[in-house]
């Protein structure tokens, strides 16, 4: 420790949480917005020391590895975006009176307890406390969705609630299990939920055991991930809530739970006689990947046609890691990275474009780059990267997860390929009408911050072009450590 | 060795009980008899948790067992009840699906969930692994009463009846350590808090708390 008295770590735990606590006594929306943002920011530069900052040896209840580090990053910078998003996109909604200033106090402090509860599952060294966080995280973005109270956001909550506990209580039966399974070899107590230990020595463990469990975990943490016969609530989840947190869900909740979903992953390869977790994720991938695209055609309501675009992206992350080996896994974490950047980017678009046009329908929304330039060749770029077109970053992802498997499984690939493309043209088909055209629905001018959005793409392009030597290393690194 | 089958039969007896009020309430038509049966059911779970933490020598679970006791057998049934009389609910439960066919679905899931654990576990401790059977039971008993009921009060009950099979597993599993009962028993605090906010939500927009009410409004039919 030489930079002593200060500790990442901590820091990224205690700033969200400390803010949160803050921003929910304090009045005034100016004042706690930026305070968000810049709760945001520093825990983004906190993030950003553990790259320079001396690693902790794997504690009982934290880690810092080549896995999770990333994901800090990301999480913590997309949170600090979003923050800035929210700042413009709540003062519109302050305006037109959706949303109350006593609420508003309540969004803010939630929104931090959220990044909390993120965060801490990105640190946890110990599966029940992940179990905790994740739990943590999406109770409270169960609030942020009920949020309207509308009709539709209170059945979104509601829904989302209900499938959500279902999926948490699947969860902990599995992490229970898992403790089950270790404990002849482990002996009781604490350690056999560590898991770095569970880690080192799951070669003993009971690998029928291990097997159950990981069915469970699959389910369970699958629900989150909205993994196709379990994603009911993300659809409707992402539509009626506040669009900032449309956002997060689909750039950071689902890959908190697709996180966790990895750790286990590494702990049943880690036992020889257990199943081989592979088969499972690949037919689920590829169910959601394949339903998604189709859904996508049938929507009339454009942040539930971008949920159903990450339902789809999920599948096609979950497919790249139940491949596995060494490319796929590379190709499945730069998506995840690459998605979660897009994905973002394009719901602060949608945000602004709904708030101007006073409606989320599609067909009222018609010619945007003609009425808002900014936005709509905004929404444009987001729409063209996520569809897979190069040069941007997402391309590149799925250009890997596609070669890496035609050359082990030519039919998987097929069936991969079919599914990109549908989901391509719906996504075109869109976008056509939304973006070109002659325009409808109001032209006011949009007082959007385009910053965020910019940023994101930027980054997006950037991968895809050239990514760096180190970067490279490092991602190869942690795609070898998941198997 | 005496001693030890004793224990190993109450803590079989009482978790056996938790499967058949689980089965119980599948069957209950009326608000308050629910209510009553889950008051029953978490009953019946702190006294398997106290039965545990005494032959396990765990004193922590004591906590577990009183939190059972206090929260989920008094607390909740009588919060509840109260809710449902001032929403004026206290009529039939609306099932979505029959009881013969629910309890025929009950009893294949109790089925499944002892073939599969038994077979899994064979290695395992026997108290461990029937208890592990058992809990099984409960937390697919529990999801199949959220399935079957369109009651927001009974989906409620049912999630809770879930998470007491998440307990009587986490008290089976020996040695667990305690950060993971706390987790527990603050996950059904915070549930609840949840569930409060909602049912005061709902009924402060609808007039029912009858949840497929709120289909009508899906976004897609705008």
């Amino acid at each position: 420790m030489n930079l002593s008295y200060f500790d990442p770590v901590t820091a990224v735990l205690l700033i969200p949480i400390s803010s949160a606590a803050l921003l929910a006594a304090l009045p005034g929306y100016r004042l706690t917005a930026r305070l968000n943002v810049v709760a945001s920011l520093t825990t983004f530069l906190a993030a950003l020391s553990l790259f320079v900052a001396e690693r902790p040896s794997p504690g009982p209840y934290v880690l810092i590895d080549d896995l999770n580090i990333v994901f800090i990053v990301l999480n913590t910078f997309v949170g600090f975006t979003t923050s800035i998003f929210s700042a413009s996109y709540i003062a519109h909604e302050l305006e037109t009176g959706r949303l109350t200033p006593t609420y508003l106090r309540f969004y803010h402090a939630m929104y931090q307890t959220m990044m909390f509860g993120m965060n801490l599952a990105f640190v946890s060294n110990n599966i029940g406390l992940m179990w905790v966080a994740v739990e943590l995280a999406t109770l409270t973005t169960v609030l942020m969705v009920g949020i309207y109270r509308t009709h539709a956001a209170l059945e979104a909550a509601w829904k989302y609630f209900i499938l959500g506990s279902v999926g948490i209580a699947l969860a902990l039966f599995g992490t229970i299990l898992v403790y089950m399974a270790a404990r002849p070899v482990m002996g009781e107590g604490q350690d056999g939920m560590v898991w770095t230990l569970l880690v080192e020595r799951a070669a003993n463990f009971d690998a029928a055991l291990l097997n159950v469990a990981f069915v469970f975990l699959f389910l369970g943490y699958g629900t989150k991930v909205g993994l196709a016969p379990l994603h009911a609530w993300l659809p409707d989840a992402h539509a009626e809530g506040p669009t900032p947190i449309s956002a997060v869900l689909s750039g950071l909740l689902l890959n908190v739970a697709l996180y966790a979903l990895l750790r286990f992953k590494i702990l049943l390869a880690a036992n020889p006689a257990s199943i081989a977790p592979g088969p499972l994720m690949v037919t689920m991938g590829l169910v959601s990947l394949i339903f998604a695209a189709f859904m996508l055609y049938r929507r009339r309501d454009i942040k539930r046609l971008f949920a159903y675009s990450s339902i789809e992206h999920m599948g096609i992350i979950v497919f790249a890691f139940g491949m596995g080996g060494p490319l796929a896994n590379f190709a499945g974490l730069l998506h995840m990275v690459m998605h979660s950047l897009t994905k973002s980017a394009i719901f602060y678009a949608v945000g602004h474009i709904s708030q101007i046009k006073g409606t989320q329908r599609i067909s009222r929304i018609r010619g945007l780059t003609v009425t808002h330039p900014a936005l709509g060749w905004g929404l444009v770029a987001g729409v063209v990267a996520i569809a897979g077109l190069p040069p941007l970053g997402i391309f590149m992802s799925e250009f890997l997860v596609v070669s890496s498997t035609f050359a082990r499984q030519p039919l998987l690939a097929i069936v991969l390929v079919f599914g990109l493309l549908l989901a391509f043209g719906a996504l075109t088909l869109r976008l056509t009408s939304v973006a070109f055209g002659e325009p409808r629905g109001s032209a006011a001018p949009a007082d959007a911050s385009y910053i965020p959005m910019f940023a994101h793409l930027a980054l997006v392009l950037g991968a895809g072009i050239y990514l760096p030597a180190p970067l490279v290393v490092w991602f190869q690194h942690v795609a070898q450590l998941l198997g | 060795m005496q001693m030890h089958s004793i224990a190993f039969d109450i803590s079989h007896t009482l978790a056996g009980g938790l499967v058949l009020i689980s089965l119980m309430m599948l069957y209950q038509d009326r608000l308050y008899s629910l209510l009553n049966v889950f008051a029953l059911h978490a009953l019946v779970l702190s006294l398997s948790v106290a039965w545990q933490a005494f032959i396990q020598d765990a004193p922590h679970l004591y906590v577990t067992a009183v939190i059972a006791l206090v929260f989920k057998a008094i607390v909740i049934p009588v919060a509840l009840h109260r809710i449902v009389k001032q929403l004026g609910i206290h009529r039939d439960i609306e099932s979505a699906v029959g009881i013969g066919p629910t309890m025929l679905a009950g009893m294949g899931l109790v089925a499944l969930s002892l073939v599969l654990m038994l077979r899994v576990t064979s290695d395992a401790d026997p108290l461990a692994r029937e208890d592990l059977a058992f809990a099984l039971s409960v937390v697919l008993l529990g999801l199949l009463v959220m399935v079957t009921r369109r009651n927001a009060v009974s989906q409620v009950v049912g999630f809770m009846s879930l998470e007491n099979g998440l307990v009587l597993a986490a008290t089976g599993a020996k040695g667990m350590p305690l950060v993971v009962e706390i987790s527990v028993a603050f996950s059904i605090l915070i549930a609840f808090i949840v569930i409060g906010i909602f049912l005061f939500r709902i009924r402060e927009r609808f007039d029912s708390v009858d949840v497929s009410a709120l289909d009508d409004f899906r976004g897609e039919r705008r």
